[in-house]
Formats: structure tokens, sequence, C-alpha cells
């Protein structure tokens, strides 16, 4: 690839580090993007959902008798009509495509139908007499690896005991706590839609929105007993994830439907459906203990790690594999042992959300720091910057960091950063907001800061690629990837890619499915712009060494005289120049898998160079609380992030916003209230996110650009660590502001009000 | 049971209403039974703002309107916004401030953003901070919906005195 030149490009239209525009804004302004919950079909039906009610209960049995003859309705299935594989699961099939004989947790899908009308969907499902016998569900993760076991897997998902180090060590100094974290949704504002098309070969054409659609394929087609070709997933209209939709949720459904039927079927879930219908991030229970010398130097480190699976597998085991390895923060630790598990319970499943992992040890490792700074009687940033990652150390799995590690960097900028927020001037201003609750008196700020850091792309050995194709045909570019757009921005970058390699103006974006191209990986874990963006810059040059050997060739030139420029190629050496359109009049065509170096799984002890590049941040938070109702508003928020390279300025900064308001959520808002097995809380009305009245302005203290080795354009993926260190960061400001011990997140008013009473504070 | 016909008027056209059902929301009916789907569905319970349309000029949810006492009122959708084929200065705002990002609250907002300027065209930042908390995003965190908001006030705000002082 030495041959390939860029800087001598002339682009029309933005190029790689500026802030090209969506190319799918427009339509989304005017309301003309399709979402996958906007298809429609002349001759469609809608499917619906029987869901358990109970979390945990044996099916005596099920009669479809009565829903099978009702107006409108074309089909009720339920397990004894499944002829495929009757389990499911990202990492591991354990999961029912429908209840067999037993409910594992509320919501879990009972039976499925089709009918010609939503109203008639929900009369059929109302009709179906299912009889329970109840069981008393495991609700208690603290229970699970000693109960019976409520899955013929058993009830531990994964446990990790991870040591690091001479254990002998010992801290002049040693602060100890346990934290909570609870359940957060993703909360994506499309609920979990699409349509099923049976098509003449006896396959099957399903359009939804999804992280993943090869994976997904899979899946699909294992469960119809279908070969996978058969099987044809298409990427409608996301509308967002953030981890929602990397397993299946009505995919196998409304296929199952659609073949039954031999007629489209539509599915949306409703908000509450959404809430049961997909996995959440995990709950967790930390137990630490720090060790430190008296000058501040970390010393050893102990924690115990509890997390919550629910009911089924989904990517628990990579989520904890991420809580232990990523325990300790960002600090260099010679001493260290961890025991981590992820169990089963009966209640609702947990899998991916933004930050998978990295978000709950974050809250607890920054509370620790915290908390030794005030034992060791020194300033927090400065015990941070005292312990602070750099390239070269190692991480507590014994891995050393090979690429950028600015982990000072991003302390350093975001500390010395100025607060812009005065104090409240309007009483709308204040905790409370426009109830006008609070007495000015019994406000109080705080402020304080937190640091975290996650690996980028997937871990532990596993394969992690991304395929792209590009055609280059009369001088339009047309990229071909399965990367699922999910509103972070890749079909922006991809142009700006192409604009950059190739330097062509227009560049079309075939859609993304799985009919078309190989996979492309996940969109999650930070790593499409990686992968993805590796793709197709790959690709692209390689298109671009065979054009300018094309027009070499075919006009005896030497190759190395060609290059690009405003849209056609030109000679160095003469006064020879031919318009891109002329040079592919007839296609260059170039598909590659892009992989990421190779990572490896972790040893019996935890230890191993499992991950391929780490991302760090640090966000500051200034807060105002009402002491007197427990109210807390988040004032100004301050970050600064190790970006490797800036490649969309603009859309950067959308990321950092709006992890940064799914991390303020977790802090002071968001929990899946769920209490013996059942959520309390499965609508907007009771599950609160974050308004623009909650979220205050992002200052970005700085974007560290050190290059990263071996990332394509030396950039590190940007998505997760916005929600990763600004919990952390605003519950630790709550507490700077309260001086109370505040070690459960979300931060509800009883646990400022009556810290005495509340179950953890 | 479907209802008699019934006519709405949507972005300015009579649109008629076959074989609805009584109990029909607006958003319902705008998005199945007329196609209309840029208005969205994240909760259908008033709480997020994706389903914003105009009644009469005032924002409304439409999943909370039941579609039938909507007749003889003006409804506007996200498709009545701008004139023609040309997008709003808001709508455009949206775009190049990178308020877009997956855009399923996009056009709740844009609606719920136009009738706050067309009647209050230069607010304080936390007028349009209260204005726009009826419309969730999950995406943005708010930041560049704001500055779109404060590009297109701006914009109004320089128009309307380069008009004056003509």
């Amino acid at each position: 690839m030495s041959r390939v030149q860029t800087s001598d490009t002339a682009i029309k239209g933005p190029r790689i580090g500026e802030s090209a525009l969506r190319p799918d804004g427009i339509p989304k302004v005017k309301g003309e993007f399709v979402f996958s919950n906007d298809l429609r079909h002349p001759d469609m039906l809608w499917g619906g959902t029987l869901r358990s009610p109970h979390p945990a209960a044996r099916i005596v049995s099920i009669n479809v008798t009565s829903a099978l003859k009702m107006t409108g309705v074309h089909a009720v299935i339920t397990s004894e009509d499944l002829d495929g594989m009757p389990l499911y699961g990202l990492e591991h099939p354990d999961q029912p495509v429908l209840a067999d004989g037993l409910v594992r947790y509320q919501g879990e899908p009972v039976a499925i139908v089709a009918a010609d009308h939503p109203e008639n969907v929900r009369l059929a499902l109302e009709a179906i007499d299912v009889e329970y016998e109840l069981i008393e569900p495991l609700s208690d993760p603290n229970l699970a690896q000693e109960a019976e076991a409520i899955h013929p897997d058993g009830n531990l998902f994964r446990e990790i005991d991870l040591t690091h180090g001479n254990s002998q060590e010992e801290g002049e100094i040693i602060v100890e706590g346990t934290y909570e974290v609870g359940m957060q949704d993703q909360a994506p504002l499309g609920t979990e839609s699409g349509m099923a098309i049976p098509s003449e070969d006896g396959g099957i054409d399903l359009f939804v929105s999804t992280q993943w659609l090869h994976a997904d394929r899979d899946q699909v087609a294992a469960c119809l007993n279908l070969p996978i070709e058969k099987v044809r997933l298409t990427l409608a209209g996301v509308g967002g994830a953030f981890g929602a939709r990397e397993d299946i949720s009505l995919h196998i459904h409304l296929c199952l439907l659609a073949m039954k039927t031999g007629k489209p079927i539509k599915m949306s879930y409703s908000r509450t459906e959404s809430f049961h219908g997909h996995v959440h991030r995990h709950p967790a229970q930390m137990w630490y203990r720090h060790h430190a010398k008296s000058d501040g130097t970390l010393t050893r480190i102990e924690a115990r790690l509890l997390l919550d699976g629910g009911a089924y597998a989904s990517t628990s085991s990579a989520v904890l594999a991420n809580a232990t390895c990523f325990a300790a923060g960002p600090y260099r630790v010679p001493s260290v042992e961890i025991y981590g598990a992820v169990v089963r319970t009966n209640n609702p499943p947990c899998g991916a959300m933004r930050g998978f992992g990295c978000v709950q040890v974050c809250f607890a490792h920054e509370a620790q720091m915290d908390k030794l700074a005030i034992e060791l009687g020194m300033d927090p940033v400065e015990l941070r910057l005292k312990n602070a990652l750099k390239p070269g150390d190692q991480i507590i799995t014994g891995q050393t960091i090979t690429g950028t590690a600015p982990v000072a960097e991003v302390i350093e900028t975001c500390a010395q950063h100025p607060i812009s927020v005065g104090s409240a001037t309007q009483q709308m201003e204040l905790p409370g907001g426009a109830g006008r609750t609070a007495d000015p008196k019994n406000v109080v700020r705080g402020e304080a800061i937190a640091v975290g850091f996650k690996n980028l792309m997937f871990s532990e050995g596993f394969d992690d690629f991304s395929t792209a194709s590009c055609q280059l045909l009369d001088g339009v570019a047309t990229i071909t990837c399965a990367c699922a757009e999910v509103g972070q921005g890749f079909v922006t970058l991809a142009q700006q890619i192409v604009r950059e390699i190739l330097g062509v103006e227009e560049v079309i974006l075939a859609p993304a499915s799985t009919a078309n191209v190989g996979s492309a990986g996940s969109t999650s874990a930070s790593r499409q712009t990686w992968m993805s963006g590796g793709a197709v810059k790959s690709v692209c040059e390689q298109v671009r060494i065979r054009v300018l050997s094309r027009i070499a060739e075919s006009h005896d030139l030497d190759v190395e005289s060609l290059v690009i420029v405003d849209g056609g190629i030109a000679s160095l050496s003469s006064d020879f120049s031919i318009s891109l359109k002329e040079a592919t009049a007839e296609p260059i065509e170039v598909e590659d898998t892009y992989r990421h170096l190779p990572t490896h799984p972790l040893n019996e002890n935890g230890q191993g160079d499992a991950h391929v590049s780490f991302a760090f941040s640090a966000h500051r938070a200034v807060v105002d609380v009402d002491q007197e109702l427990g109210l807390v508003k988040v004032v100004e928020l301050i970050t600064s992030q190790d970006v490797g390279r800036v490649l969309n300025p603009l859309q950067l900064q959308g990321q950092l916003e709006g992890g940064a308001a799914q991390g303020l959520g977790l802090a002071v808002l968001e929990e899946v209230n769920v209490v013996d097995g059942r959520i309390l809380n499965p609508s907007f009305t009771d599950y609160l996110l974050p308004t623009s009245l909650d979220m205050p302005p992002l200052e970005i203290a700085a974007l560290i650009e050190q290059p990263e080795p071996n990332a394509p354009f030396g950039a590190k993926g940007v998505g997760e660590p916005p929600a990763i260190s600004s919990t952390a960061a605003i519950a630790s400001a709550v507490r700077n502001a309260t001086g109370l011990d505040l070690q459960r997140v979300p931060i509800r008013p009883a646990d400022i009000v009556f810290p005495e009473r509340s179950e953890n504070g | 049971m479907t209802s008699e016909i019934y006519t709405l008027t949507v972005n300015g056209n009579d649109c008629q209403v076959i074989d609805g059902h009584p109990s029909e929301s607006l958003l319902w009916v705008l998005r199945e039974r007329l196609e209309l789907s840029g208005s969205k569905n994240a909760c259908e319970e008033g709480e997020c703002g994706s389903c914003t349309v105009l009644l009469d000029g005032e924002i409304v949810c439409s999943c909370l309107v039941l579609a039938a006492s909507a007749v003889g009122r003006e409804i506007t959708t996200i498709e009545g916004l701008g004139s023609g084929k040309e997008i709003s200065d808001v709508q455009k705002a949206f775009v190049e401030a990178g308020a877009v990002q997956c855009g399923f609250c996009t056009p709740g907002l844009l609606v719920t953003i136009d009738q706050l300027l067309n009647t209050n065209p230069d607010p304080d930042e936390l007028v349009v901070r209260e204005a726009i908390s009826g419309n969730l995003c999950r995406c943005t965190g708010y930041g560049r919906i704001l500055e779109a908001v404060r590009i297109a006030s701006n914009n109004r705000t320089a128009q309307n005195e380069e008009e004056k002082s003509k």
C-alpha cells in the first residue's frame, strides 16, 4: 500500500477530518426516512406476541382454539409448531424461541399471532388460554449459585478468578466499599420492529432494525431450519440501538408467522413490550478493597463482582470479562485479586449496553479512588495522575499497552478546564426546575472528576472482521458493506473515506444486507469506525491501485507518476490526464475482509493479551443538590477523551454529548425497577430518560489526538467512553456536595434525604 | 366496528378516512391509514413527543388525540413543514448542526421547534430547553439540537432586521 498517496488528492466534498454531513440527514428531517416500523406492504398481516405475566412458572396447558377462530386471525404459533432449532442466543443458544413448558422471566414469549389488524391481534392474544403453575422466582442473584438450577445449563453463566502480581502485597492505607448499579435500559426511541416476506424459493426476506445482520441471519436460519442462503436480512431504518439490538427479539417470530401464513408480516413492539422484549444493562453488586502507600501509589486491589444476567445468557459472558478486566480502572496496580461472576436468575435477561461491563466497575473504582484520596488527604486529581496508566504499562490482565494511552492527558485537561456555569439566577435553574420546589438555602453545589477506560472491538480471541466491497464505475463509487447504521454516522464516515482515497464526489452506499456481502460484525464495542472503516479504506486503496495501474498500462505511463486529482487521473511527469468517469467506463470492483490484530483468551488466572486497543476518557461534573427533596441538577459536564484522530468533529461531538446524557441518566434518573422478577416501570412515564432540562451543556476540554498504531487513520472508536466516566463523575459530585456515601446509582431522592434508611446509601 | 367515512385536513389537504375504527388515535390514522409515517411512535402515551403535530397551530401528541376528534381542524405534520420540495430553515439547521443521529425523534422536535420559533423568534436557551423538554432524544444529549435552534433563530432575527432596515 506504500504507493498510495492521498495528500495530493483534491477532493470535492468533505474528506477525513472534516464535519461531513449525514447523507440521510435530509430524508430524516423531512420525515421521509423509512424506519423499520414504517414498512408496509399491501398484503401484509400484523404479528403480535403473547408474553408470560410471571417471572417463573410451569406451563400446564396452552389452548389456542378460540383465538384461531377469531375474525381476522390467520395463524397462532406455539412451541409445539416449531421444527427448527428451538433455542437461540448470540453467544450460546439457551433461549427458547417460544417457551416450552417453562417460563423463566416476566415477558418471555409464549405464543405468536398473525391477524389483519393490530386490534384483532390484541384480541386473539387475549383469547389464548394459558394455564400456569407458579414457581417461586429466583430473583436474588446472591442466591443463584446455591439455588436449584432454573435452566439445564445451570445458574452460572461465567466466573473469572483474576490474579495478578504478588498476592502478599499489602498497603499502608486501605479503603473498602460496597457498590451497586441498577438495571439500565437502552431505550432507543424506535422500538423493535420489522417485516418478514416469504419468498418464492421457499426462503424468507427479513427487513429489520438490528446491530448485526449476519449474526441474526445465522440464528434465524437455524431456528427456521433453512439454509442460510435462503434467509436474507436487510437493514431497515434503525431508531437507535445502544446494545438493545445486538440480540434477537422479534426476528424469528416474524419469519415463523410469514412462513406459516405465506404473507408479509409486520410487527412493532409497544414501549412496554420493548422493555420486556430486549436485554438490559446488567445490575451489579461490587465489593472493593484498595491498598496504597502513604504517598498514594496503588499497591493492590481486591474485588468481588456479581452481575445479574437474568434468565438467559445473551452476552453475559463477555460483559463479565470486561467488568473484570477493567475493574481497577485506568491505573497501574501491581497486585490484583478479583472474583467476578455473572449468574442466571428469573429477572429480565441482561446483555449489551453502551459501555458493556465497564460502566458498572467505573462507578465503583472511581468511588474507591475518591475514598482513598480522602483517606490520604490527597487531591483526587493528583492521586489519579500518580497512578495513571501510560504506554508500556501492564493492565491487570498482564497485557502490556502497546498502543496509545493518554490517561494523564485526559485527566489533566479535564481537571484544568475552567467551569463556566455560575450560580443559578432563576428558580427554574435549581433542582426541581419548573416545579419551583427548591428553597435556595437547601441547595448545595459539588464537583468531581472521574476517569474510565474500555477495550475497543471484540476481545478474547474472537475472530473479529468486517467485509466491504467497492465498485468504481463511470466515476461513481458504490460501497457495499453490511455495517448496521443505527444513528452513529457510519454512512457519513464511509463516504468521507471513499472521497479521501478515490477523490470521487459521488459515493453510493448499497443497502446493508446479508444478500449482498459478508458480515461487517456488530455495530457495538465502539468497533465500526475501526473495523468497517478499515474494510472500506482497504477496498478503496485497492481500487485506487487498480485504476491507476489500468491507466498506466493502457497509456504506457509510469504508475508512480499518476495521481487522482479533481475527479480525474493526471500524470506528474507529462500533461496526460483522463477523467475518472472515462477511466472507469469498465468497472473496477474489489471486495476484502478486514481483521484487527488477533487477541487471545484469558487464562485460568484471568491473564492474557485479550484486547486489541483501549480508549480512555475523563468527565468532570458540577451538580446542585436540593438536600431537602433529594433532587439533583447536573449543571455542567466537562470531558476529555482519547480519540486517536478526529475523523468528523461534528459527529464526534454528537457521540460525546449523547453518551454523557446516557451516563447522566444512570447516575440520577434511570432504573428498570425489578421486584420479585417483575418490572414495575416498563414505560416512559415511569422510566425516566434525561430531557433537555436534565442535560447540561457538555464542555469538551480536549480531544487527545495521538494516532493509534494499526488503527485505520489512527482513529479510536469513540462511542462508549462518554457513557462510562460520566456516571461516575456525577455520582462523585453528588457525594462531594452532600458529604454522603452514596454507594449506589442511580442516586434516588430518598438516598439523599433519608440516607440512613436507603438500602446502600 | 368501523366508523363512517370522515375527513381530516392534513397539511392543507382533505384526506378521507375510510374503514376507520372510532378508537383510532390521530397518530395511528396518520401513519397507517393516510400513510404519513413521518410522525413517530416511541411511547404512545404522550411522554416522548415523537408524534408531535400541530392541531390548529398548537402542538399536541397525536398519540393522545382521537383521530375522529380532529375533524374540521387544521393538522400540520412533519410532511407539511417547509414549502414544497424546499426544507425549512429549522430543518436545514438540524442537518447542518448535527442535530440528527438516528432521526427517530427528529420529526416531533422539528414540529415543536417550528411552532416555538413562529411564536417566539428569539427565545433564550432556557425557553428552548423548556419548549423541547417534552421531546425525548436518546442519541444526541440535546447539545446539537439546541445549537440548531440557535442557528435558525439567529438567521430569522438577522433576516427580520434586514427586512426592517429596507
